[in-house]
């Protein structure tokens, strides 16, 4: 099931990516250009944390290489599985010899990065439509540029 | 490490699996709706319901942090800076008639079939020896470990090893603030706006729209818009 | 704007939303401490600038929702935003011109403290909290910018 499913996550991003796309294509709404042009982005967003994931692992936060719910002396604190938050021992890390494994980093921080980005750059978007709608009293875009075709040919407002 | 990936299989297989087919197959169902949908409060609703799905989704994928924000920003913060544009422009997206979305749907399907025809290369799902898992992300692992000492790493290499980047997007929001002020202004000035491009003055009741539009404020919002 | 009914459920004494007042000035400041821990406990969980800003301006958010535009303004006033916004990337750039007084590289917090690793520690405390203070200003200057302007399509529109 694993081997039938290995290609499934990319084919879904594709198929989310070409929605995203149509939906910018297709629309003249701005508003919805902008949620399809939101969807095509976090499509994105998927295909770097697929990549990222690695079998068997876990969070790429490390755990701290000494027996669970003991503290520094060696006392128990509590009963159970505990991750006790960092001091200054050892991590546990994954290589040979170890049985841990962590996803990968890397990705997640560029994603981080970029869907904070990427609600900047919509507020941006959506103050542009406000003017627009301001301004021209549509947010379609064909009779946007219908109206920018009349002004131009004639110069005036109307 | 192969020997390794093939003793935890099983316990991998049932729950990610199974959440991940779930969860994708949730957003695709999602997608498809938006393109259906007219009602704009229903397109950013649903734009909310995508983010929240695909946080739920980074969660299955061990991206903790990365659903954390795309919770807190994507079906938090998006919705409702949507919600509040569209009630100052619309509320419904008028259709567009299916022969002129042939166009689109010709381009969409041409470059979904060639990314499709790439997907046999790409490396297997969870794959540990893949190229992007072998390298630069492992090796960040590492170095957080004995240089930064702290134990998430996303954190670290945010802050500490990308911190150019970091900086950098800081700017960006900045900048995003910065220009969303300047268009629209922290306390609001609707309906007073003027434009001199090449010397001709154009305003509210000149611009190319002003013809079209029912002003239907009463007296008063108008004098209180005025000021 | 002002809605008949709504006046006469105010001169009756009864308010339609109490049930939300109530709630949420009980949430607010559990919102806000929330986004204290995030800030903070980034280094060993999951969390960050980013998410805790995110969540610092949610709460403002919220409280501008059920009270209204005027009383959220009146508690974190505009004039804030604009200093807030500033000083987070000037914190952050701030933090690399001192690692360069320092005789490290740009943003190499190494040389903040006598230890390497504390260093790295106090470089990133002070960095995330620049990233606090863009993204919380940011966030709910871009909020502010929609909510107070004027609808120009009346309620009958709905």
């Amino acid at each position: 099931m694993s081997e039938l499913f290995s290609q499934y996550n990319y084919v879904i991003v594709i198929v989310l990516m070409m929605t995203g796309l149509y939906i910018v294509f297709a629309s003249r709404n701005l508003i919805k250009k902008l949620v399809g042009l939101s969807v095509f982005q976090t499509s994105v967003f998927l295909l770097y944390i697929t990549v990222a994931k690695v079998k068997g692992g876990q969070p790429p936060i490390l755990i701290e290489d000494k027996p669970y719910g003991v503290d520094k002396d060696g006392h128990a604190l509590l009963e159970g599985p505990i991750q006790v938050a960092a001091g200054d021992g050892a991590f546990l890390l994954p290589g040979p010899g170890s049985d841990v494994l962590y996803s990968n980093p890397l990705p997640h921080v560029l994603i981080l990065t970029a869907i904070v980005v990427g609600v900047a750059t919509l507020a941006i978007g959506l103050a542009l439509t406000v003017r627009i709608r301001e301004v021209y009293h549509t947010i379609e875009e064909d009779e946007i540029q219908e109206m920018d075709f009349v002004y131009n040919l004639e110069g005036t407002a109307d | 490490m192969s020997l390794l990936a093939a003793a935890v299989e099983p316990a991998f297989l049932v729950p990610t699996l199974l959440l991940d087919i779930c969860f994708l197959a949730l957003l695709v169902v999602v997608a498809f709706a938006i393109v259906r949908m007219r009602s704009l409060f229903g397109i950013v609703m649903l734009q909310g319901v995508y983010s929240l799905l695909s946080a739920a989704w980074f969660v299955t994928l061990d991206a903790v942090d990365v659903a954390f924000t795309e919770a807190a920003v994507g079906a938090g913060v998006s919705t409702v800076l949507m919600l509040s544009a569209m009630l100052l422009a619309d509320r419904q997206s008028t259709p567009v008639p299916m022969r002129r979305q042939l166009g689109a749907l010709a381009v969409v399907v041409l470059a979904g079939a060639a990314m499709l025809y790439a997907v046999g290369d790409m490396p297997a799902f969870g794959d540990v020896n893949s190229p992007a898992n072998s390298y630069v992300g492992m090796d960040f692992m590492a170095k957080t470990a004995e240089e930064v000492k702290i134990p998430n790493v996303v954190t670290a290499v945010l802050a500490s090893y990308r911190g150019y980047d970091t900086f950098g997007e800081v700017v960006v929001i900045f900048s995003a603030g910065l220009g969303v002020l300047l268009l629209l202004g922290l306390n609001g000035n609707s309906g007073n706006w003027v434009a001199r491009p090449n010397g001709q003055v154009i305003n509210d009741r000149t611009a190319p729209s002003a013809g079209l539009y029912q002003d239907n404020r009463s007296e008063e919002q108008r004098a209180e818009a005025g000021q | 704007m002002s809605d008949p009914d709504r006046d006469l459920e105010r001169m009756l004494g009864r308010d339609p939303h109490v049930v939300l007042r109530v709630i949420s000035k009980f949430l607010i400041p559990l919102i806000a401490l929330f986004a204290l821990y995030v800030q903070f406990h980034g280094d060993y969980g999951p969390g960050g600038g980013f998410q805790a800003g995110v969540i610092l301006a949610a709460s403002v958010i919220l409280y501008a929702l059920v009270f209204g535009l005027k009383a959220a303004k009146a508690a974190f006033p505009p004039r804030l935003i604009r200093y807030g916004m500033t000083l987070g990337v000037l914190l952050y750039g701030g933090t690399g011109v001192v690692t360069w007084f320092l005789g490290g590289e740009f943003l190499n917090y190494s040389v903040l403290a006598h230890d390497a690793s504390h260093g790295q520690h106090y470089g990133i405390l002070a960095v995330e909290l620049g990233v606090l203070v863009t993204v919380t200003s940011v966030m709910i200057a871009i909020f502010y910018a929609f909510g107070s302007r004027q609808p120009e399509t009346s309620n009958e529109d709905w």
